[in-house]
C-alpha cells in the first residue's frame, strides 16, 4: 500500500454565492496513517470540510491545502490521488461489479494483469468474491456501498474519504459496515477523514473526532477526550447525553446546592452549572443521597433503563439505571453524584481518585 | 349486468373512434395496390403504382433519409452537449435558454422558413443544396433531442457519478464519454427515434426552402396530390408510412426502456 501522508489545512474558509458562510477559517491536522472523523449536526460545514480536502470544491482566497508537504489547493480532484467513498453509493449503473471497481485501474492504464490481481484483492478485502459480472441494480445497499468502498481502496489513494458513507443503511447493516471499514482502516494503514453525524460511527472509527458547529471545530480530540472532557455545553450535549444541574449557592464549606440536594465538587467553585452523564449517576438509598427526586418517567432501553427524575429543576436528570428494576412514576428515588464525575467545559476534570472514590 | 353494459358501450365507442381513424388510412393504402380506383377492388390489386412512384420519386425518398440521418448526427454533436450544459448550469438562465430553444417548435413552420430565407436566401449556392432545408430541420428537431436527453440525465444522478469519476482520476474528457454519454445512452435513443420521425414527416419548413432539385417525401406527397393520379398519391402515402411505422413502434419501445431504467 502507499505511505500515508499527512493532510493540512490553513486558513481554509468557504463562502457561497449569496454570502452563505459555510466554513469560518478553519486550521487542521490529520497525521499521516490517522482516521480523523468530523462530526456535527447537518448544516455545521463538515461535508464543505471534505470537499475542500477532495479537491471537490476550493477553499476562498487564502485557503491552503496541503498533502504532505504539497500544495494541492490549485488541483482538481482528480490529480489529488484521493479516495472517495458517498453516502448514495454513486455506482456507475452502466457498468458491472468489477468494472465499477477496476474504474480507477483503467484509467491508470495499468497492465491487465495487475487490473486482475488488484481486482481480486480489493474484492477479498470487502467480501464481494463472485459478485464481478453482478450489475449494480441487482445489489442490496450494503452490497453497494461495499463495492463503492473497493472501488476507492482499489486505486491505492493516498488520502481516504467517507461522506456518510452508512447513512442510507438500516441500523443493523450500519453496524456490520462501520466495524469492517474500522478494520480496513487499519489494515490499510491509510489516512482517512470521515464525515458523519452519526457518534457512535464518529467513537468507533476515529482516532480522533473534530466536532463541528456552524462552521468552527468546536473540539478536536480522541473520543475519550470528547465524551469525557467535551470543551463546551454544545460538544457535552451532542457528544451522548448529558445533565446540566443549576447551581442555586454555594455554602460555606464549599459544597454546591442544588435542586433537591447538594454537591461537593472542589474542583468547580464559581460556576453557574455542573455537568455529568447519565451513566454516572448512582441509585442509592435515600437516607445515602446527594441528591433527591421524584422518577417521572422510564424508558426501557434493553440493556438498561433511562429515568428522567424530577428534582425541581428546569428539566429532570437522565440516569441510567439497572434494566430489571421497576421504578413506576411518582416513586421517591435517591442520586449518588460523586465529585469526580462532576465536570464543567471551563474547569480541568480531577482524574479518577481511587481513595476518593473509597471514601466516598 | 349494469356494468357488462357499459363495457359493451365503451368497448363500441373506442372502436367507432378507432374505425374513425383508421378507415381513411386503410382507404389510402387500398387506393395505392387497386388497379382503378374508380372502378373498385374488382379492378385488381397492384403493385404498379408503388413501382410507378418509385420510378418518380426515388430521389425524394433518397434525400428524406439523408436528410434525417444528417439532421440525426447535427443533433447528438449539439443537442447532448447542450443539454449537459443545461444540465450543469445554475438555473435561471439555463430555464430562458430552455424555452428558447422551444421556440422553432411553437413557431408555425412556415415563419421560420421564411426567416430562414430573408437571412440566407441570397447565399445562391448554400439556398439551393440540401444543406438549407438541413438547417431548418435541425432547428425544428433539436429541441426534441435536448429535452429527451436532459430528462434521462437529470434522473440518472450524473452529478454525483461525475464526482465519483473524478475521485478516481478520470479527466473531463473520460468522465464525459466513460460515464455522460453511457448513463443517458436511453436519453439519446428516444431523442434520436424522435428526431427521424420528425425529419421524415417534416413539410412546413421544408415547402417553403425547397427547390425543383431538393424535395424531400413530404413535399414530393403534396406534390403528387396536386398533380398525379389518386392511386400514385395513394401508393405514395403507402411508401411512407412503411417508413414511419417502424420508427414510431421503436419510439414506443425505447420510452418503456427508459422507464424501466427509473
Amino acid at each position: 500500500m502507499s505511505s500515508s501522508v499527512s493532510i493540512t489545512l490553513n486558513q481554509c474558509s468557504r463562502t457561497f454565492a449569496g454570502g452563505n458562510t459555510a466554513l469560518q477559517p478553519l486550521d487542521l491536522q490529520v497525521n499521516a496513517g490517522e482516521t480523523l472523523v468530523l462530526l456535527g449536526p447537518s448544516g455545521c460545514g463538515k461535508t464543505t470540510t471534505l470537499r475542500i480536502i477532495s479537491g471537490l470544491e476550493s477553499p476562498d482566497k487564502g485557503g491552503q491545502v496541503l498533502f504532505g508537504e504539497r500544495d494541492v489547493t490549485a488541483l482538481p480532484i482528480e490529480k489529488r490521488d484521493v479516495g472517495m467513498v458517498f453516502q448514495n453509493y454513486a455506482l456507475f449503473p452502466n457498468m458491472s461489479v468489477a468494472d465499477n471497481i477496476a474504474y480507477g485501474l483503467k484509467i491508470q492504464r495499468l497492465p491487465r494483469a495487475e487490473i486482475a490481481h488488484r481486482l481480486d484483492e480489493v474484492m477479498r478485502m470487502v467480501d464481494l468474491q463472485g459478485f464481478g459480472e453482478r450489475r449494480i441494480d441487482a445489489l442490496s445497499g450494503g452490497q453497494k456501498q461495499r463495492v463503492a468502498l473497493a472501488r476507492a481502496i482499489a486505486v491505492r489513494p493516498k488520502v481516504l474519504l467517507f461522506d456518510e458513507p452508512l447513512a442510507a443503511l438500516d441500523a443493523k447493516l450500519r453496524d456490520r459496515l462501520r466495524i469492517e471499514i474500522g478494520q480496513l482502516l487499519r489494515e490499510l494503514g491509510t489516512t482517512a477523514v470521515y464525515v458523519t453525524h452519526d457518534q457512535d460511527e464518529a467513537m468507533a472509527l476515529g482516532d480522533r473526532i473534530a466536532v463541528m458547529q456552524a462552521g468552527r471545530i468546536a473540539q478536536l480530540g480522541t473520543p475519550q477526550e470528547i465524551y469525557h472532557q467535551p470543551a463546551n455545553a454544545f460538544v457535552a450535549d451532542f457528544i451522548g447525553a448529558v445533565n446540566c444541574l443549576d447551581v442555586i449557592s454555594t455554602r460555606a464549606d464549599g459544597g454546591l446546592v442544588v435542586h433537591g440536594g447538594g454537591l461537593r465538587a472542589s474542583h468547580l467553585q464559581e460556576v453557574s452549572t455542573v455537568y455529568c452523564r447519565p451513566e454516572d449517576i448512582k441509585v442509592v438509598p435515600l437516607d445515602q443521597a446527594d441528591v433527591k427526586g421524584k422518577v417521572v418517567q422510564s424508558i426501557f432501553l434493553g440493556q438498561t433503563q433511562r429515568l428522567m427524575v424530577d428534582t425541581g429543576g428546569a428539566s429532570p436528570l437522565q440516569i441510567e439505571a439497572p434494566s430489571r428494576q421497576r421504578w413506576p412514576n411518582g416513586t421517591a428515588i435517591g442520586l449518588a453524584l460523586h465529585s469526580s464525575v462532576l465536570f464543567h467545559p471551563d474547569k480541568p476534570t480531577t482524574p479518577v481518585n481511587a481513595k476518593e472514590m473509597a471514601n466516598g | 349486468m349494469k356494468s357488462r353494459l357499459r363495457f359493451t358501450l365503451q368497448l363500441s365507442f373506442t372502436l367507432l373512434v378507432c374505425l374513425f381513424m383508421i378507415v381513411p388510412v386503410a382507404m389510402s393504402v387500398m387506393a395505392g395496390l387497386t388497379e382503378n380506383y374508380f372502378v373498385g377492388l374488382e379492378s385488381g390489386l397492384t403493385l404498379r403504382w408503388v413501382n410507378e412512384v418509385w420510378q418518380l420519386y426515388a430521389d425524394t425518398i433518397w434525400l428524406s433519409i439523408k436528410l434525417a440521418l444528417a439532421c440525426l448526427l447535427i443533433t447528438i454533436l449539439i443537442g447532448v452537449p447542450a443539454a449537459y450544459g443545461l444540465l450543469r448550469s445554475r438555473r435561471r438562465w439555463a430555464n430562458a435558454l430552455e424555452e428558447l430553444l422551444l421556440l422553432p417548435v411553437a413557431v408555425p413552420g412556415l415563419a421560420t422558413a421564411l426567416a430562414l430565407l430573408l437571412a440566407y436566401g441570397s447565399y445562391r449556392e448554400f439556398r439551393g443544396s440540401w444543406l438549407f432545408i438541413l438547417v431548418g430541420h435541425v432547428l425544428f428537431t433539436l429541441p426534441f433531442m435536448v429535452r429527451a436527453v436532459l430528462s434521462v440525465m437529470q434522473t440518472a444522478k450524473l452529478p454525483q457519478l461525475e464526482e465519483a469519476a473524478a475521485s478516481l482520476g478520470a479527466s473531463f474528457r473520460q468522465r464525459f464519454f466513460g460515464v455522460v454519454i453511457p448513463n443517458c445512452m436511453s436519453g439519446i435513443l428516444a431523442g434520436a427515434l424522435m428526431v427521424v420521425t420528425l425529419s421524415i414527416g417534416e413539410f412546413n419548413i421544408t415547402w417553403m426552402l425547397h427547390t425543383p432539385l431538393t424535395k424531400t417525401l413530404p413535399v414530393g406527397l403534396a406534390d403528387s396530390y396536386a398533380s398525379m393520379r389518386l392511386e400514385i398519391g395513394s401508393a405514395y402515402t403507402l411508401i411512407f408510412l412503411v417508413m414511419v411505422v417502424p420508427l414510431l413502434v421503436a419510439i414506443q419501445w425505447a420510452g418503456r426502456l427508459t422507464e424501466q431504467r427509473r
